[in-house]
């Protein structure tokens, strides 16, 4: 899909220019000409939402590092100053701290999008690790920049997920003291974690980069899954999708503005407008919404250094998924009984998030108490955790290898004009034949 | 005409396989190359362990005089809260009961307080599964219970029941006088 260039520069300078940096060509093939599938649907918009997401953050980081102060005297009181003083310092910070929120709902979309297309399948392994290694990178970022408010979750939020890594054995005490450049979190581990926040989203640029690239190779999957076989399957990204992704981004934009300017503490939590104390720890420690599903996982397991390996598990499974799947069928719109799974697998993500946001030991159904199972209540949060995460890792190491062994697909189409074209019925009664030649 | 040029670019293999000086020099600076990588490497990676005046606030006095028989105090200490309990006989006697029953890190009372000081105990306030900071009198055990993920603690600070893998630590310290000690 990569195809020939197109671009013909129009002027002199173009001219000029295309011989020593053909830049505008690129721009071109890239973003004007590039052909894409016409099939494509509202869920490959988040690409687009993702990209403006990106560049939000950074806008908005580069203007709050200007006026916060990564020390622990300063950070949290620097904050509020930022809410208060600065001018429109309110709105950037707003716009920043929400701006994470949807920046992982959008990849949440992407990467459910992904699972059910298909779209992680031969010839696109190294575009979906690419996106697997940004959304650890965005972890990453998340974390670091939720420290850096200082109030109590950033606070014992760090020191429970900086003390994961004490789990590994021999090393692990060594590597959190290096971690923490002390014998606690404290002032040091609050200016590297400042440091790594800022460093983070460019890194993320850059796989970004060559995420682009990537998908520019074998270029877009499409709703079928069925391979582009000729130009009639396709349309040029320009108008079609600039337009697509355009009226996409500005429905996202209006969510995200409900959020930052009517609810903008709704997706945070009330302790952490308490400045950190080392010698007192909140009642209940969660993570963001986003990093939910992982703690319940971390949480269901009784034992440290297990729980810590089954939540890094959780996600290094996503990295070798393209070899789990055994279907030749990319679509699950041809695949009935993987759709079934998948629903359940949906569902599973959001049980977990569930999970991980009440305490363990609490009831899951109130006023029943159910039987005592081994260490705890069945009717309790940890053995609903320990369910659904048993499902999790089932559903990519279980099911999906057998299924694509075992189960009878739909037909699928020829290509992915076919089932339309190949309907001259299907045409709405009416429409003009051939519309180019009317009046 | 070829065969009369001498010495112009000779093959660096023509005799066997024997490393010549265009090999020694690639070697040597593959090796310094290799060298010079890691001696810049390591200041960049050690430079975020503990600084100098971190480890030089490491250690500090504190005067038991000031708790009373059943209180505890918390100072901070690198950081981290450190529990100073003065012990009453009724929870020195619950420790040392359950010396010897099924415990998951199993410590002796008489091993985790100094000797003759059975009543002062210090421990490092922070939980051994992720580091949160328990509380005294909540659990089963009349110790502590951490608030995260439910570890309960008993008089001696040994480690009951819940995720947490060790008993809470006992920091290195001395007794300077009969009152006092030094932590760190």
């Amino acid at each position: 899909m990569s195809g020939h260039s197109t671009y013909e520069p129009k002027s002199g300078f173009e001219r000029w220019l295309d011989s020593r940096l053909p830049i505008i060509r690129f721009a071109n093939d890239t973003i004007v000409t590039f052909p894409t599938p016409k099939n494509l649907n509202y869920w490959w918009t988040f690409g687009g939402i993702l990209s403006l997401m990106l560049g939000m953050q950074i806008v908005t980081g580069i203007v709050l590092a200007m006026h916060y102060v990564p020390s622990a005297d300063g950070a949290f009181n620097s904050v509020q100053r930022i809410m208060r003083d600065v001018n429109y310092g309110w709105l950037i910070r707003n716009l920043h701290a929400n701006g994470a929120s949807m920046f992982f709902l959008a990849v949440y979309m992407h990467m459910f999008r992904n699972l059910y297309y298909g779209s992680y399948k031969a010839p696109r392994e190294v575009l979906w690790i690419l996106g697997c290694v940004i959304y650890l990178l965005m972890i990453g970022t998340a974390f670091f920049g939720y420290v850096l408010p200082w109030g109590q979750m950033s606070f014992h939020g760090a020191v429970v997920i900086t003390n994961l890594i004490g789990a590994i054995p021999v090393i692990g005490p060594s590597v959190t003291t290096w971690l923490w450049g002390g014998f606690a979190v404290d002032n040091a581990t609050l200016n590297r974690f400042f440091s790594l926040h800022y460093l983070l989203p460019f890194m993320i640029a850059g796989v970004v980069g060559l995420h682009i690239w990537a998908l520019h190779v074998p270029g877009n999957n499409n709703p079928t899954g069925v391979n582009v076989k000729s130009a009639e399957d396709t349309v040029s990204f320009h108008p079609y999708y600039t337009v697509k992704d355009g009226f996409a981004i500005s429905v996202f934009l209006i969510m995200y503005a409900v959020f930052v300017f009517f609810m903008p503490d709704a997706l945070g939590d009330a302790a952490n407008y308490v400045q950190a104390n080392p010698l007192v720890t909140p009642q209940h420690i969660v993570p963001e919404w986003y990093l939910l599903p992982f703690y319940a996982i971390l949480r269901a397991v009784p034992n440290k250094l297990m729980g810590v390996i089954l939540m890094f598990g959780a996600i290094a499974t996503l990295f070798v998924l393209p070899w789990l799947d055994t279907s030749k069928v990319r679509s699950l719109r041809y695949r009935p009984t993987a759709r079934l799974y998948y629903g359940i697998f949906f569902l599973t993500c959001i049980v977990l998030g569930f999970c991980g946001a009440h305490s363990p030991d609490d009831p899951v159904i109130p006023a029943i108490s159910g039987p005592q199972l081994l260490d705890a209540n069945l009717n309790s949060f940890v053995w609903l955790s320990r369910i659904a995460a048993l499902y999790y890792f089932a559903y990519f190491w279980v099911i999906t290898p057998l299924l694509g062994l075992t189960e009878t697909p739909l037909p699928v189409p020829e290509s992915i004009s076919s089932p339309v074209l190949s309907h001259p019925a299907s045409a709405p009664v009416g429409a003009v034949a051939s519309p180019e030649k009317r009046g | 005409m070829a065969d009369t040029v001498v010495g112009a670019n000779p093959d660096p293999h023509a005799s066997g396989d024997d490393p010549n000086r265009r090999d020694f020099i690639h070697i040597a600076a593959g090796v310094a190359a290799v060298g010079l990588v890691g001696g810049l490497a390591w200041p960049l990676i050690n430079q975020m362990n503990p600084a100098g005046d971190t480890l030089a606030l490491a250690s500090i006095e504190f005067d038991l005089s000031k708790v009373v028989e059943g209180q505890q105090v918390v100072v901070k200490w690198r950081g981290k809260p450190l529990f100073v309990r003065y012990r009453t006989a009724k929870e020195i006697a619950a420790a040392i009961k359950d010396d010897h029953s099924d415990l998951r890190d199993p410590a002796t009372d008489e091993s985790r307080h100094k000797p003759g000081k059975a009543q002062f105990l210090i421990l490092i306030g922070t939980c051994t599964h992720l580091g949160c900071v328990p509380t005294f009198g909540g659990g089963d055990y009349g110790g502590w219970f951490c608030p995260c993920h439910g570890s309960v603690y008993d008089t001696s600070g040994r480690i009951r029941k819940g995720p947490a893998p060790l008993n809470l630590a006992v920091p290195d310290y001395s007794f300077l006088s009969d009152s006092k000690v030094k932590v760190g």
